[in-house]
């Protein structure tokens, strides 16, 4: 019973972000024959390219389930018309098939200024298209921070 | 200027409409452009106009439409001295 209680307390103190993005991977491929290098090391961090490179050239399908996730992370910070840079929404790879969301600079101060945390990444790609979803959890305990919750 | 920014618009944008007829405030979002579309519109610009957009410039409001864009070089070619 108490167990029940204490649940419904967290409940009420937090809420959950999601967002969604979806990236063509003929887009990506044609920025890095157009742009190479200059595209790739603006928008990706050194860690991202890493996983994308086959030893062979970067994979783009994998680079754009990498900016999908980037994209996916701006739904859910809410930035409004500040910007964010791109390499400080970082996908980081442990092992085969799970990645995670790495915030760094203004986007690791704007979640903590809007109490986001445990951000959770799934990407995937498929043909052309490449996707990925983002969720992280609000504690509500401060919530002048976000302007959908009224105190 | 607004031309030149046009042509770009056309060649990267990727948009769903056509891009001469796009009034200059007219929002290239909703035209279709995607965030990665507006990646690759800020690198042809830089390419076209020889300018760097900072990171503080790399928001939605600087790409939101051919006059912004156009405000925003101007600003970065204020700011470069002329040798």
């Amino acid at each position: 019973m108490r167990g029940a209680r204490l649940d419904v307390r967290r409940s009420e103190l937090m809420a959950r972000r999601v967002g969604i993005d979806l990236v063509s991977v003929n887009a990506v491929r044609d920025s890095i024959r157009e742009f190479g290098d200059r595209y790739l090391k603006r928008f990706y961090t050194e860690a991202e390219l890493r996983d994308c490179d086959t030893g062979q050239g970067i994979v783009a399908e994998r680079l754009a389930a990498r900016f999908a996730a980037k994209e996916a992370t701006l739904k859910v910070l809410r930035p409004g018309d500040e910007a964010i840079p791109w390499r400080t929404m970082g996908v980081v790879r442990h092992g085969p098939g799970w990645v995670t969301v790495e915030l760094s600079g203004r986007a690791a101060t704007l979640a903590a200024e809007s109490g986001l945390r445990d951000f959770e990444l799934s990407i995937s790609h498929e043909d052309n298209y490449a996707s990925a979803v983002v969720i992280a959890e609000v504690d509500l305990s401060n919530r002048a921070s976000d302007p959908m919750i009224s105190a | 200027m607004t031309e030149e920014i046009r042509q770009i618009i056309a060649d990267h944008g990727r948009l769903s409409v056509d891009t001469a007829a796009l009034a200059p405030d007219a929002d290239l979002y909703h035209a279709g452009m995607t965030s990665h579309a507006s990646v690759n519109v800020m690198l042809a610009l830089e390419d076209h106009f020889d300018v760097e957009f900072p990171d503080r410039m790399l928001k939605r409001s600087v790409f939101e439409s051919i006059s912004a864009i156009e405000a925003a070089l101007k600003e970065l070619r204020a700011e470069t001295p002329v040798s």
